[in-house]
């Protein structure tokens, strides 16, 4: 059962919407380790730790850490080359910020 | 609009509202229905979660997510707590908290296990106990809006005495066009049932599922391990892994 | 305030750190897949700050003096647990004859999780590698074949699994120090978090 002990990216939404205006969970991530993209509501995530770690689908490979202290938290997303992220059509893009 | 109903994107970070309990329905001897009043709730889509979190007198928090059960109504909103034996927070919910009484939610969160009634893919629902409660927002957003997808539950339980919504899905599988409703017993299973209890198969995924040619989408929900061996049936009969969406659940209640 | 919620029994005691709570099961943490580990292919390495490396087989372990301490353990997730009853190595036995000059080690395990320690934390009775619990075998859920034991320290600096320590000059954080813990761990004085 040890095998079984994680949850899916879905479960990410509410404690990355304390810090972030968007759903994470709704964006697409490219995984730094293997190159895999998917969606973030796709990720392995352990939360039965210190922290929440979620981890690539195709490789284990950490995308994302989570740390919540009561008065700070800590985000690392070095593991995720990209976040796509669904965002209302604009007109005439590309074009200078 | 709803921050929901555009896609999930919001103004702002989320944060914790207060909400009271309404009203509770017994749905098994193990899991009841919650309904929550919540004030400025924002709406939300079927399959969409929240958080929920309690406070002790010390100031000692657990917070735990549940499915939301039902469709958008006002300010309500419908939670089914499974009642976990030695749980720290189902316990709470289902035995000790009383109509009137604060809690805090969190929500609605979770843009990717949801079904939006303008998607016209068929769609195959996959439960596990409890892991029926997003589904059946799902079941019950469709005939709210009058959606003619075909849907397929296929619902594993213990026994027939764990059914959740059981009365309601007798209803709808009747009066539902294009809605079809299939039992798994693991432990025991009612007098008439065709074949012995077992954990779901290869053979049930099979014949109570969609082929997948006609690239429906599926929605696994429920423990961790069930969830596995469910997604890998799908993946193997051919389902691409982008339109097998899973919510697992893990073991503290 | 949710009116009647008490949560998980909480109680004051003087073996307790600050913002501890007791617990009498054991619960299992995991920042990912429990890695599997057979026996005959399982070492410890420690390594130098020069690159010195002295490794020992799983046979070379067990030869080794064993120690069974009886400690409390703290968790930063809140619980403690009183009088665990382990088996293993003292880092005492391992470091000894160790040439060198470094003052951190950071642990590091199968399945590529690390931790960071200050190196006089690991001696002086102070820290294990422990491959038994309760007279069994180290179960894998619980970090087996085995795991490193400071007690003294966060239960997270007691790396599971694990297969080595780096001895360096430098201290170098590890999995969870580089996302907000303490680099030191003493729950004592409540470091939890980076500045605690």
């Amino acid at each position: 059962m040890t095998e079984m002990s994680y949850l899916d990216g879905n479960m990410l939404d509410g404690p990355l919407r304390e810090l972030l205006a968007v759903d994470l969970s709704a964006a697409t991530g490219r995984c730094a380790s293997c190159g895999m993209v998917g969606p973030m509501a796709g990720l392995r995530v352990y939360a039965h730790a210190p922290g929440l770690v979620g981890r690539c689908p195709a490789c284990a490979e950490v995308m994302l850490r989570l740390v919540r202290a009561p008065d700070r938290a800590w985000l690392d997303l070095r593991g995720a080359t990209y976040l796509q992220v669904p965002m209302p059509t604009a007109p005439s893009f590309p074009r200078p910020l | 609009m709803t921050a929901a109903a555009t896609g999930g994107r919001v103004a702002a970070p989320l944060g914790w509202r207060v909400a009271r309990l309404v009203q509770r329905r017994v749905e098994t001897p193990t899991a009841q229905t919650l309904v929550l009043s919540v004030p400025d709730w924002p709406g939300h889509l079927p399959g969409q979660h929240v958080d929920v979190r309690l406070t002790a007198p010390d100031g000692y928090q657990a917070a735990r997510s549940y499915s939301l059960a039902g469709p958008v109504d006002g300010d309500r909103i419908e939670l089914t707590v499974q009642r976990v034996p030695d749980g720290e927070v189902s316990p709470y919910l289902t035995d000790v908290w009383a109509e009137g009484d604060p809690v805090e939610v969190r929500g609605p969160v979770g843009g990717w296990f949801v079904w939006r009634p303008a998607q016209t893919a068929p769609v195959l629902l996959v439960a596990g106990g409890s892991g029926v409660v997003p589904l059946m927002a799902m079941v019950r957003a469709r005939r709210a809006a009058g959606s003619r997808t075909p849907f397929r539950l296929i619902y594993s339980v213990r026994t027939p005495a764990d059914v959740i919504y059981a009365d309601e899905l007798r209803v709808r599988a009747r009066d539902d066009l294009g809605l079809d409703v299939t039992y798994l017993y693991t432990r025991e299973a009612p007098d008439g049932w065709r074949g012995e209890p077992h954990r779901v198969g290869l053979a049930d995924v099979n014949t109570h599922g969609w082929p997948a040619e006609l690239e429906p989408l599926c929605y696994v929900c429920g423990p961790t391990g069930f969830v596995e061996t469910v997604a890998d049936l799908l993946v193997g009969l051919g389902h691409q892994t982008r339109r097998v969406r899973t919510e697992r659940f893990g073991p503290t209640g | 305030m949710s009116p009647g919620f008490q949560g998980r029994r909480r109680t004051t005691d003087p073996a307790l750190p600050p913002g501890q709570y007791l617990t009498e099961d054991f619960p299992v943490l995991s920042a990912g897949p429990t890695p599997r580990v057979p026996l005959d292919r399982w070492e410890f390495v420690l390594a130098t700050e020069t690159g010195d490396e002295l490794r020992w087989s799983w046979a070379e372990l067990m030869a080794l003096p064993q120690e069974t301490p009886t400690v409390d353990i703290h968790c930063v997730t809140r619980w403690s647990k009183f009088g665990t009853s382990w088996q293993g190595v003292s880092l005492d036995v391992l470091l000894d004859g160790v040439d060198t000059a470094a003052d951190y080690a950071q642990a590091h395990s199968y399945g590529g999780y690390t931790t960071n320690l200050p190196l006089d934390d690991l001696r002086d009775g102070q820290a294990w590698v422990v491959h038994g619990y309760d007279g069994e075998p180290l179960p894998a859920e619980h970090g087996g074949p085995a795991r490193l034991l400071v007690p003294h320290l966060y239960f997270w600096k007691s790396a599971k699994w694990v297969r080595g320590l780096r001895l360096t000059v430098e201290d170098e954080p590890g999995f969870w120090e580089t996302a907000g813990y303490h680099d030191y761990g003493d729950p004592w004085r409540e470091q939890r978090y980076q500045g605690d």
